[in-house]
C-alpha cells in the first residue's frame, strides 16, 4: 500500500531544473516536462533577464522555488532582510512549491556559498524547528526540507538523520523534499545500506523528489561520493528511486543538473526516464 | 554577563575557520580519510565563490587567467566574503582590492575594467522601468527640464585606457599604441536586454552625469553636442520622466 502523500501544488511528474541558456529552447517546447525549478538567490535582482525569464517560465509552467540562503540550520538568527527578500520573490512569481536545505550557509555577517554539515542534537532540532516556523510564518506557505548529502558525521549528534528529519515534520507541520541522490551518497560516504537508509526515510512526508549526479573518488576504506550535480543520475539512484515510487506512488520528481550543464535534449531524456518510472507505478497503482 | 556560545555556535565557528587553512575541525566523527572528507566542503565554498566572481568580473578573467583569478578570487573571498546569499551583489569592493593587490600592480588599469564589469552587472539586474513619452523635449524650455534617467544606465570615468580594454574583450581591435586615458564609458541595457557599452568623449561624459544628478539639459549640455547624448539616451528607452523646474 502507498502511505499517504502531503498535498502539494507540483504536478504528479517530472521537471527539470531551469537553466538560462535553454530558454529559448524550453520557450519553444511550453509543457515539454511538467515542471521547472529555479534557484531562489538567482532572481533577486531587482529586474532584467532574469527575472523576465522566470515571468515567462512561470507563464507556462508550474515553477518550483528552491532556496539556497536561508541557512536554516544555522546557529544564529534568520537574515530577516533575506527572508523579505524571500517573500517578495514569492509574492511576485507564485510558486507551485517552496523547498530549503537541512544545512547552514551563513556565518557573522558572511555567507558561505555551500549546504554546510550540523550534528543532529536536541539543541540544534530545537533550533530548526523555530527557524522552520519563521519561514513558514513569514511565508504564510508550508515549505519542503531537503535532506543533505554528507561527507562528515558529528562525534555531538545523539540523533539519526531519519528520526531528526521526521521530528521536525511533526514539530513544524513542514514537508520534505528527498533527494534520493543525497540519500545513496551520504549512505555510501558513512558505510551504510542506502536502502535501509530509504526504507526509513519518513515518505509519508514527502512533497518532491530530486534526482542528481554525483561523482566518485576513493578512499582507503571505499568510495567517496560527491554530490556535484554534473553528471546523468546514477543506475544505483535510478533503482533506489523506482524503490521509493513503489512505495509512495508517483510524486513530483526533479532532474538536478547544475554543472557541465548539457544540452536541453539531454535533460529531457533523463527527464523521460524518470516519466517512464513514474507511469509505471501509476499503472501499477491502477491494476 | 554574556552566556558562554551554545555548542552548535561553537561547532560552525569551528567549520567556518577551518574553511580557509587546510586543517579539519574538531568534532568530527573520526571516519577513514577525514582530512578529504572535510576538504570536499573547503573546495566547494572556495571555487564557488571564485566561479561566482569568475562570472560578475569576466573580462578582469581573461585578462589575468582563469588559474591566477581562482587563487585570487580566494584570496578576496577570504577577506571581504558575501554578506548576502545574492551573489549578483557581492564585489563591489573587488575593484579597490585589486588596485592593492600587489601581483597584479603591473595592470594598472586592472581596477578599471572591474569598475566596468560590476557596473555591467548592476546594469543587468537593474529594476525595469517603462521609457517616457518624447513629447516635453519639443516644447519644453530646455532651461528648466530635467530629465529623470533610467538605473539600466550607468556612467564610468576611468583613468586608464581601461575602456578600449574593455572593448578589445569585445571584439573592436585593440589600437595600436594604445591611447593614455583617462576614458569614460556610458553602460546601457538595451531592449531585449543587452547589456552594451558605448564610450564616451570628456565633455559627454560630463555632459550625462550631470543630466543624471538632475541638472536641466540646456545647462548639463552646455559644452557638449546634446544631440548625440540625447539620441542615446532615447534610442535606448533611459528616460523615465521629465520634469519641468519652476520658472
Amino acid at each position: 500500500m502507498p502511505v499517504p502523500i502531503r498535498e502539494t501544488r507540483l504536478p504528479q511528474t517530472v521537471g527539470l531544473g531551469f537553466k538560462p541558456e535553454h530558454f529559448q529552447a524550453i520557450a519553444a517546447r511550453p509543457g515539454a516536462v511538467g515542471f521547472y525549478e529555479v534557484h531562489a538567490e538567482n532572481y533577486m535582482g531587482a529586474g532584467g533577464a532574469p527575472q523576465a525569464m522566470l515571468t515567462h517560465l512561470r507563464r507556462d509552467h508550474a515553477v518550483s522555488i528552491h532556496g539556497v540562503g536561508l541557512s536554516i540550520g544555522g546557529a544564529a538568527a534568520l537574515d530577516a532582510n533575506h527572508l523579505a527578500r524571500l517573500k517578495a520573490l514569492l509574492d511576485r512569481h507564485d510558486p507551485a512549491s517552496f523547498s530549503e536545505h537541512l544545512a547552514w550557509s551563513s556565518h557573522g555577517a558572511a555567507w558561505l556559498n555551500d549546504l554546510l554539515p550540523l550534528p543532529y542534537t536536541d539543541e540544534s532540532l530545537a533550533t530548526i524547528c523555530d527557524h522552520v516556523d519563521q519561514v513558514q510564518a513569514c511565508l504564510a506557505r508550508p515549505m519542503l526540507l531537503e535532506n543533505p548529502a554528507t561527507y562528515v558525521t558529528f562525534a555531538a549528534s545523539t540523533w539519526d538523520e531519519n528520526a531528526f528529519l521526521r521530528e521536525i515534520v511533526r514539530r513544524t507541520g513542514c514537508g520534505l523534499l528527498l533527494d534520493v541522490n543525497n540519500v545513496f551518497v551520504s549512505a555510501t560516504n558513512h558505510r551504510r545500506d542506502p536502502r535501509a537508509w530509504l526504507d526509513d526515510f519518513p515518505l509519508e512526508a514527502v512533497g518532491e523528489i530530486h534526482l542528481a549526479g554525483h561523482e566518485v573518488e576513493a578512499l582507503d576504506d571505499g568510495p567517496l561520493l560527491i554530490d556535484s550535480h554534473s553528471r546523468p543520475v546514477a543506475a544505483a539512484v535510478w533503482a533506489l528511486y523506482a524503490r521509493v515510487l513503489a512505495r509512495t506512488g508517483p510524486l513530483p520528481t526533479l532532474i538536478e543538473w547544475d554543472n557541465d550543464v548539457p544540452a536541453f535534449d539531454i535533460l529531457l531524456a533523463e527527464a523521460a526516464r524518470a516519466a517512464t518510472l513514474i507511469a509505471e507505478v501509476r499503472h501499477a497503482l491502477a491494476a | 554577563m554574556l552566556s558562554p556560545p551554545e555548542p552548535l555556535a561553537q561547532t560552525q565557528q569551528a567549520i567556518h575557520d577551518a574553511l580557509w587553512v587546510p586543517q579539519t575541525p574538531p568534532g568530527l566523527d573520526p571516519q577513514v580519510g577525514l582530512d578529504r572528507r572535510f576538504s570536499v566542503y573547503r573546495n566547494n565554498v572556495q571555487h564557488g565563490l571564485s566561479r561566482a566572481l569568475a562570472q560578475r568580473f569576466g573580462i578582469v578573467e581573461r585578462l589575468v587567467g582563469e588559474v591566477f583569478f581562482a587563487a585570487m578570487a580566494r584570496v578576496f573571498a577570504a577577506q571581504s566574503p558575501p554578506r548576502s546569499p545574492v551573489l549578483i551583489d557581492w564585489g563591489g569592493e573587488f575593484p579597490a582590492f585589486l588596485a592593492g593587490f600587489a601581483p597584479v600592480a603591473h595592470l594598472p588599469f586592472l581596477p578599471d575594467v572591474a569598475r566596468l564589469d560590476w557596473a555591467r552587472g548592476l546594469v543587468g539586474h537593474a529594476a525595469d522601468t517603462r521609457p517616457a513619452d518624447a513629447a516635453p523635449l519639443g516644447r519644453a524650455d530646455a532651461g528648466r527640464l530635467v530629465l529623470r534617467l533610467a538605473p539600466t544606465l550607468a556612467l564610468v570615468e576611468c583613468q586608464t585606457p581601461a575602456v578600449t580594454i574593455w572593448r578589445a574583450h569585445h571584439g573592436t581591435a585593440l589600437p595600436t599604441p594604445l591611447p593614455q586615458g583617462p576614458e569614460y564609458a556610458a553602460i546601457l541595457r538595451a531592449r531585449g536586454f543587452e547589456v552594451q557599452l558605448h564610450p564616451l568623449d570628456a565633455s559627454q561624459y560630463r555632459a550625462l552625469s550631470a543630466l543624471a544628478q538632475g541638472v536641466p539639459l540646456a545647462l548639463a549640455t552646455a559644452d557638449s553636442d546634446p544631440t548625440a547624448i540625447l539620441a542615446l539616451l532615447l534610442r535606448h528607452g533611459l528616460i523615465t520622466s521629465y520634469e519641468d523646474l519652476p520658472a
